[in-house]
């Protein structure tokens, strides 16, 4: 069983999004050999889907942008729960970034003189977002995806990954997967392995995240012995559609309420301006006329409600329905037909306007869109070293989504795509010194390997009714019902019941059907990971007697002092999962210094 | 797109399909390289979904090992590219309610590529000509480390930049569905929108003209506008990618007088024999195939409201 199929790389990533690929390719360039394996085909990964926009203070738009404003309003957006130097490091670096897209063949939107156009998004002081229309994401991944295949990456598509792979010292030296195709076990050996695998939204119902989203390199990490961080800020994207049914939510661009669009409940009241929070009523209008003026006017005028970073949107969305005051089908109204022209939101917003019409027969260009809130993103994830991306186990690097830390309890809209290319890079580079500096091959352990293919085949041969896709079911609702926006112990405590029984449930799945390309057994291959994320983010939800972010208490509204600096990890040692409250890092004066002396 | 041949209700979800008028009746190709057929399922309507939808019912009620690819569901991957009663479509992007009522709903996989198994083809061609296509190479920064780049040079451009890679071009594109033994020689539509987005690049420093035209096997395509017709992102891939790339070809390679005599006539430029016309709406013995690719040709089937037509 254990004489399969066997790769040896300097460097392994696992994911091919934003961040897989940007690592690859700078392992590679420092002259690596790189293996870049991913799930899917080259090019789909879940970064294919981010629309509005990728966060640089370029200053193209607004001259007055730079890193610290950047960093500032990032901060502020985590609710201060952010690594000060990953927030700092990722400001500082995004505009390389991004200039280095378009030097790999990006076309982002110009200004009237030729540069990278920028445009307002939620909790970004200034114009920001450097974009094309509504799929930005399309275009870094396509940049990406070119680059890693002219300078001769080697790829190895729809290839799941089940374990990573540990010398006797604890060093990660390799992993295991299987060809999706064929069924057939791989594997890999390594000097060094970057993790990049992204996030865990399909553990719930309502999601904008594509099927990949199974948590998978978060596990992986979290098996191999490495810290995870935060788990429990998980970002409900507001705008998310609820209609029809079988759409609900994919996502609605934040670009929308960038372009001046604005949320309306039942009664055509321009809610927002109820849901000021005390931490962002200083920069937030207060009333209609200075809220629309701000639009061409940044100086003298405070940003609009609607703009308000997502979790406190997402809340107020979420107030307004349980208040009765949703549109028919349980959400709100975002309106932009009454805001710009046909031709302008045409343009602007090609990919909506697309979508609606042909998944809601809605033209955004004469009505409103009925949005909700819709899981989105883990702020948590992989704890990593600031600079280096190196987490707590030795050989093992993570970057993007999967990894924790950079945006705090909240993420900004624009944050996520710089954030990829931003430690992506670092990642590839840390993992590259590692393995260019140790010359020793990995010496894999084939007792490992083989109990990871006997685990994976033991499926097979299970017996009874159980169904993978009825765990899966249930694991949403369990999630979406009982660890969603709104949050409360009791609730919390089911849930922690129920992720047991639910593990019991999917040991017991029974595979149906052969190893070539069999989707039943591929998802209950991944339930594996997803019930570990869930049960990470509820047992930190538990712990955290605060509500800040994407962690919203019913039953600890606010935030807490004795929270306020404190790193929730999550660890699993013996096979049970520890949560342990540890200090964030403390940012030095200079940076304190800039919250402080406020601007507006 | 009429929402109002469904119910108002729809009924609600069952595990057991119960057979009744309203009833879905999907037609899904099962089976991998050595052969398969057809597989009929029966599930009760629901509201508003897509043909996704359906076979992901399909697979969590009675056919968990169904194969099907897939990642986002939202029109944004290019991943879950199948014929729908015999027309290239995105599965996320059809919806049940524009596809006739009355009959069952057939699912097969890509023809022009190889069964892996059950929907799921081997689309790896098209991941080996791109590793040929020679690779951007932009001029140097302007002097303060910034391009400058005109929106109105760009807008093509970015049309190009939509494309998602389902490969449904690549799919109906007769010089290959049906001509294994062309594509050694052949990139296709896809990339031939590839290569006209970096010929057509601002930046760009590199002449792929003598490449392009003998490696590529541009001149093997005679504009029958399939590819165009089945683009889910309207992407006018032959008027505004492949006849440009003609006309830049023909320009670098032959006499500009006879150039200029074809724009000024509006006749393209010379073409080898017109192939085209032995393979058009041709039924094939080759399965899975139950209708070819014909209707996505046949103007009749044109006007049918369709996603992204």
């Amino acid at each position: 069983m254990t004489d399969n199929e066997r790769h040896d790389f300097d460097v392994v990533v696992i994911g091919a999004g934003g961040a897989g690929l940007r690592a690859a390719i700078e392992a590679r360039e420092m002259g690596a050999r790189v293996a870049l394996v991913c799930k899917s085909l080259l090019g789909k990964a879940h970064t294919v889907m981010a629309e509005g926009g990728i966060a640089a203070a370029l200053g193209n738009v607004w001259p007055e942008d730079n890193w610290k404003v950047h960093f500032r309003d990032t901060m502020r957006g985590g609710k201060m729960l952010n690594n000060w130097r990953m927030a700092q490091i990722h400001a500082l670096e995004a505009p390389d970034r991004v200039l280095e897209l378009e030097e790999w063949g990006a076309l982002f939107d110009r200004t009237a003189d030729g540069r990278i156009l920028q445009r307002d998004f939620g909790g970004h002081r200034y114009a920001r977002l450097a974009h094309v229309g509504d799929r930005t994401g399309l275009e870094m991944i396509r940049a990406l995806q070119h680059r890693a295949v002219a300078i001769g990456i080697d790829v190895f598509m729809e290839c799941k990954i089940v374990r990573l792979l540990q010398d006797d010292s604890g060093q990660v030296n390799g992993a295991v997967g299987f060809w999706r195709e064929s069924g057939e076990f791989v594997t890999f050996g390594a000097k060094a392995v970057v993790i990049a695998t992204g996030g865990l939204g399909k553990a719930w119902k309502f999601t904008s995240n594509s099927w990949e989203c199974t948590g998978d390199g978060m596990a992986l990490a979290l098996w191999a012995g490495a810290d995870l961080i935060d788990m429990e800020a998980i970002q409900f994207h507001p705008t998310g559609m609820i209609w029809p049914t079988s759409a609900r939510g994919l996502l609605v661009t934040e670009g929308v309420r960038g372009d001046g669009g604005v949320l309306k409940n039942r009664d055509g009241e321009r809610f927002m301006f109820n849901y000021i929070s005390p931490f962002f009523a200083a920069e937030t209008a207060d009333t209609i006329k200075e809220a629309d003026q701000w639009y061409a006017n940044k100086s003298d005028f405070r940003r609009p409600p609607e703009l308000l970073p997502r979790d406190e949107v997402a809340r107020a969305i979420n107030s307004e329905v349980k208040a009765g005051r949703g549109s028919p089908h349980g959400g709100v109204f975002l309106d932009i037909a009454s805001r710009r022209t046909p031709e302008e939101i045409r343009r602007l917003l090609p990919s909506m306007y697309h979508q609606f019409k042909q998944l809601a027969d809605v033209d955004i260009t004469a009505s409103a869109m009925e949005v909700g809130p819709t899981c989105h993103y883990s702020m948590g994830g992989i704890r990593v070293d600031a600079d280096t991306e190196a987490t707590t186990v030795a050989g093992l690097y993570a970057a993007g989504e999967a990894a924790g830390g950079m945006h705090g309890s909240n993420r900004l809209g624009g944050n996520s795509l710089s954030d990829l290319v931003v430690f992506g890079r670092r990642a590839g580079m840390s993992a590259a010194s590692r393995a260019l500096e140790g010359s020793d091959a990995a010496k894999i352990s084939q007792a490992q390997v083989a109990d990871v293919e006997r685990h994976a085949m033991s499926f097979f041969d299970n017996e009874g009714s159980e169904n993978a896709y009825a765990v899966h079911q249930d694991l949403q609702d369990t999630m979406q019902d009982l660890v969603g926006i709104i949050r409360v112990e009791s609730e919390l405590l089911q849930a922690k019941e129920k992720l047991a029984e639910l593990k019991i449930r999917a040991a017991g799945c029974v595979v149906a059907g052969g190893l070539r390309f069999n989707p039943g057994w591929h998802l209950t291959l991944d339930l594996e990971p997803m019930l570990a994320v869930s049960n990470c983010t509820t047992l930190s939800a538990i712990e955290r007697r605060e509500s800040r972010g994407g962690h919203t208490r019913e039953d600890f509204p606010g935030f807490h002092v004795e929270f306020e600096n404190i790193n929730m990890i999550t660890r699993l040692i013996d096979e049970k999962y520890v949560v342990a409250k540890e200090p964030k890092p403390q940012m030095p004066d200079e940076l304190a210094k800039l919250f402080a002396e406020e601007a507006h | 797109m009429a929402l109002d041949t469904e119910p108002a209700t729809a009924p609600p979800p069952s595990p057991e399909p119960v057979v009744a008028p309203k009833d879905l009746v999907m037609r899904l190709w099962r089976g991998d390289a050595s052969g398969g057929a057809f597989s009929e399922y029966r599930l009760p309507k629901q509201e508003g979904e897509v043909v996704l939808d359906v076979v992901h019912r399909i697979q969590a009620t009675q056919a968990p090992d169904l194969a099907v690819r897939w990642n986002c569901k939202a029109g944004k991957c290019g991943s879950c590219s199948a014929e729908i009663n015999g027309k290239p479509s995105l599965m996320c992007m059809t919806r049940i309610s524009t596809l006739p009522a009355e009959e069952p709903i057939t699912i097969s996989p890509m023809r022009a590529f190889p069964v892996m198994r059950d929907l799921v083809t081997d689309v790896s061609y098209n991941f080996e000509v791109a590793k040929l296509i020679p690779a951007f190479k932009p001029r140097p920064r302007d002097a303060d480390g910034l391009y400058r780049m005109a929106q109105v040079d760009i807008d093509r451009g970015q049309e190009f930049h939509k494309c998602i890679e389902c490969f449904l071009c690549q799919n109906v594109c007769h010089v290959i569905r049906d001509h294994e033994e062309n594509k050694p020689r052949y990139a296709g539509p896809r990339f031939f929108v590839r290569l006209a987005e970096l010929e057509m690049h601002p930046l760009d420093t590199l002449d792929r003209r003598d490449y392009i035209r003998q490696n590529m096997g541009i001149g093997l395509c005679n504009i029958t506008k399939c590819c165009t017709e089945v683009c889910p992102e309207e992407i006018h891939i032959t008027d505004n990618a492949i006849i440009p790339l003609k006309e830049r070809l023909v320009d670098a390679h032959y006499d500009p007088i006879a150039w200029l005599g074809r724009k000024l006539t509006g006749r393209p430029a010379p073409l080898p024999a017109a192939q085209a016309r032995e393979f058009t709406g041709a039924a094939h013995a080759q399965a899975p195939a139950p209708l070819s690719v014909q209707s996505s040709r046949d103007p009749s089937a044109a006007a049918e409201p369709g996603p992204g037509v």
